[in-house]
């Protein structure tokens, strides 16, 4: 019972990150109908900045505030620079340039770093509280909630609340409508860019340390499993994104508490494939047929 | 004059849609423009909205040459379009919808109460999708979305377009009623012949791309039989 | 009839080139055919169909590792070889049939999670599969011929096979029914194609290539392991056939050449440059990525046909200038 609590708590952990990284990928996906598969590889490009920045001075901070700026940055300059010239005739078109651009990445990353795992550090002690004798989070676990809900209260109260999350919906549902009624739709487009790196960023940088370490292909799991928990969730609602994420947390903490932590890749896959083949619509979303 | 087209060329590809367009909209009334379908009415609008480039000549609006000004920015010029098939964005709410057609300005919630004062079926559905509007509706949406910006000049592409009679008549009398409290400038094109000149002050026919030479008092000879 | 004179012709001069080769260029010939038979399985997905696949280096994985235990029991190359494609056509069912009713998006990310599964698969299991070792391929090789030309006659020979298969098909009933689906998937069903269909056929076609290329590739190294078949082969299987150009198997053919071909390349490069070894070690494992990666991108902005459009082109000029 002990261990089913701490599993608990630790997929829910996990699942939240899955959440913000999965909420980022449903962003591009409503800006833009693209899948961005670079996603994984931009927000690592993003931890390394972070590593970078916190050797050299020491604080763990500003390596968060380089990460956040530098994914953010690295998503406009993505956006603005090759997905905006690459042809829309073909849907693959930008699938292809994606992966292109996670090559590049992960293996300029391999130049300048190396290919090795780099440990790193924690603002708060990983150490699991006791709760009446059970242990079951760690103060970290608890940071990582409180980043990943304000990432999302930050992005429900800017598309709900404010005019430029009006804009940015309508240029997505209705991108020449909106150019006539004088929103300036690129540029919306690039903030989508730019909002989505940084969550990406951020995940990044919860999720890292609580695995391997710092590697161009750190990501690469993270990426199937959000992937994943965003179709769960109908790949087009962030609200369906976040509660997938949290469920496949939890399935993935279990799987790999009990069978052992090799067998999450083939759970990932097993789970993608069952919500494929039982409800390819996603839990979550009206039951519209599936178009990409 | 508010809207001036000199000798405009546009298309898509190599064969012009329009050819050697001349037309002039004076300021405060409706001129309309008649034709068939695949005449090129819808095209006329899109160039002029920015949305397609005009091969050669010119577009003057309120004496300003529009070549080179961004879409986005027309509308903050005073000129708005109500595309074909009105254009509402249904994933989005009756009110949202209005928001947006005037989000730069400072006074849009005081036009906002205007426009439902105007139509108060928008009013009752504020809260409504998009998708759960009728025909008429949505026409009268897409029309209080562009008032929203304080259009000087208005460009309607088929507004009576899959409306009742009765509908799009008390969409024409709005518009009569919009020249002449506001001095609202209309450029309507329609198929509608009978029901756009009800309220036009100047009507030309369009056919295959160019401007026939018809004095608006014989078309409405033609189609009234006054 | 032109496809078969093209493959007689190509069985004929790989039996010639391979007798004037020596055994590096014989192994490296062998490799490009393994390859080959991935990347032309590839084209009929992608260029002729339209779908996405980057799990096509785990279905190698699949043909790799059948061979490796096919061999373990009875050491009859072709049964095992045809029991490798026999395997992955299976598996390329599954997955298929998943991702049937889907589109671009979701046929990639499935195939990624593919290829993301396998090698744990073989760690999950370490019992059957050995864990990151991997398994050793038993071959007998002829006595008569060098194991590198033998290598290099059976690899060619089942690319030909596959090449000469494909080139067929794509003239098919079914090729063109392929292409209505890529062009325009309500068009083709208007007219009376079973999208769904075409496109779980189309993957199946691919997988079983894919699989003959991992059984090609674990016959020629005579061990399988998990390392062999990491994510970037599936990107850089991808890779080849968009450089090549999509929608022909010509290109497939300039893809697999790239694809061996680059990374010697650079090794050679990197070994002319004086650099402290562990900058020369990151950048032999990295460099040959970022070009890839690179040109892919360029490629696919500058030059959609990739480098068999750019050849037909310029034939074509070649052909009409006098004309024009």
């Amino acid at each position: 019972m002990e261990r089913f609590a701490f599993l608990t708590f630790d997929g829910l952990a996990n699942g939240a990150v899955y959440s913000a990284f999965a909420l980022a990928l449903v962003l591009i996906w409503r800006a833009a109908r693209i899948v961005n598969f670079a996603q994984g590889a931009m927000a690592v490009a993003a931890a390394y900045a972070a590593y970078a920045v916190t050797s050299a001075t020491g604080s763990y901070w500003l390596g968060f505030a380089a990460a956040l700026a530098g994914g953010m940055a690295l998503g406009v300059l993505v956006e603005r620079g090759v997905m905006r010239f690459t042809s829309h005739s073909a849907p693959l078109n930008q699938v292809i340039v994606a992966l292109g651009l996670v090559l590049t990445i992960q293996a300029g990353l391999g130049m300048l770093y190396g290919n090795e795992f780099r440990p790193v550090g924690t603002p708060f002690s990983r150490d699991a509280i006791d709760v009446g004798g059970v242990p079951l989070l760690s103060q970290y676990d608890v940071f990582v909630f409180a980043a990943v809900l304000t990432i999302v209260l930050l992005l429900a109260l800017l598309f709900t609340k404010t005019s430029t999350g009006l804009r940015m919906r309508a240029a997505a549902f209705a991108p020449e409508v909106s150019r006539l009624l004088g929103v300036n739709v690129g540029g919306m487009l690039t903030l989508g860019w730019a909002l989505a790196a940084g969550a990406g960023a951020v995940a990044a940088m919860l999720v890292i340390p609580t695995e391997l370490g710092l590697h161009p292909h750190a990501m690469d799991l993270v990426f199937v499993t959000s992937f994943t928990a965003a179709v769960i969730g109908g790949l087009d609602s962030p609200p369906g994104a976040v509660v997938g994420g949290l469920l496949l947390g939890l399935v993935l903490s279990y799987v790999s508490g009990y069978l052992g932590s090799s067998v999450t890749p083939i759970a990932a896959f097993a789970a993608l494939l069952a919500v494929l083949l039982a409800r390819p619509q996603g839990l979550f979303a009206a039951s519209k047929a599936r178009q990409a | 004059m508010i809207l001036q087209l000199e000798g405009l060329t546009a298309g898509y590809g190599a064969a012009p849609v329009l050819r050697d367009i001349h037309l002039e909209v004076p300021q405060g009334s409706i001129v309309t423009v008649l034709g068939p379908n695949g005449a090129g009415k819808t095209t006329l609008l899109r160039t002029i909205a920015g949305l397609l480039k005009p091969t050669t000549g010119r577009i003057l609006f309120d004496g300003d040459d529009l070549r080179g000004v961004r879409v986005e920015h027309l509308v903050r010029r005073g000129l708005a379009l109500v595309p074909e098939g009105r254009g509402v964005i249904t994933e989005l709410t009756v009110e949202e919808n209005l928001r947006l057609g005037g989000l730069w300005r400072k006074d849009s919630a005081a036009t906002m109460s205007e426009v439902y004062e105007l139509f108060e079926p928008l009013a009752r559905r504020n809260k409504s999708m998009g998708h759960q509007l009728s025909g008429g509706e949505r026409q009268m949406l897409a029309i209080g979305r562009a008032l929203m910006a304080r259009p000087r000049l208005l460009l309607l592409d088929e507004p009576s377009l899959g409306l009742a009679p009765k509908v799009t008549a008390q969409i024409m009398s709005l518009l009569r009623q919009l020249r002449d409290n506001d001095g609202l400038s209309v450029l309507l094109v329609e198929q509608n012949a009978r029901s756009a000149l009800s309220i036009a002050d100047a009507a030309v026919a369009m056919s295959l791309g160019r401007l026939a030479e018809t004095s608006s008092g014989d078309m409405r000879a033609a189609y009234l039989g006054s | 009839m032109r496809t078969l004179l093209w493959s007689v012709a190509a069985a004929a001069g790989l039996v010639a080139a391979t007798a004037m080769l020596d055994p590096f260029r014989n192994y490296q010939l062998a490799t490009i055919a393994a390859y080959l038979c991935a990347t032309a399985g590839l084209t009929v997905l992608t260029g002729l169909n339209g779908q996405l696949s980057l799990g096509h280096g785990a279905l190698m994985a699949i043909g790799a590792y059948t061979v490796a235990f096919a061999q373990k029991s009875w050491d009859s190359l072709y049964l095992s070889l045809a029991l490798a494609v026999v395997v992955t056509t299976v598996a390329g069912a599954v997955v298929g049939l998943a991702a049937a009713r889907l589109r671009g998006p979701y046929l990639a990310g499935a195939t990624l999670a593919l290829a993301i599964a396998v090698p744990s698969i073989t760690i999950t299991f370490q019992s059957v599969f050995n864990s990151e070792q991997g398994l050793p391929v038993f071959l007998t090789p002829p006595r008569t011929l060098d194991i590198e030309r033998w290598q290099a006659l059976v690899a060619g020979g089942a690319a030909v096979l596959v090449m000469w298969l494909l080139a067929n098909l794509s003239r098919s009933h079914l090729g063109r029914r392929m292409r209505a689906v890529r062009d325009n998937e309500v068009a083709a069903s208007l007219t009376g194609v079973a999208v769904s269909r075409t496109q779980v056929l189309a993957f199946v076609i691919s997988s079983a290539c894919a699989g003959l290329g991992g059984a090609l590739m674990a016959f020629l190294a005579q061990s399988v392991s998990p390392g062999a078949f990491p994510l970037t082969l599936s990107l850089f299987l991808l890779m080849a056939v968009v450089i090549g150009g999509l929608g022909s198997l010509a290109g497939a053919l300039w893809g697999a050449v790239l694809l061996v071909a680059l990374p010697d390349v650079i090794h050679s490069l990197t070994e002319g440059m004086v650099l402290k070894p562990a900058m020369a070690s990151r950048l032999e494992g990295n460099l040959p990525l970022a070009i890839f990666g690179v040109t892919l991108i360029i490629v696919m902005l500058a030059a959609p046909g990739g480098l068999q459009g750019l050849f037909s082109r310029l034939l074509k000029r070649g052909h009409h200038a006098p004309n024009s």
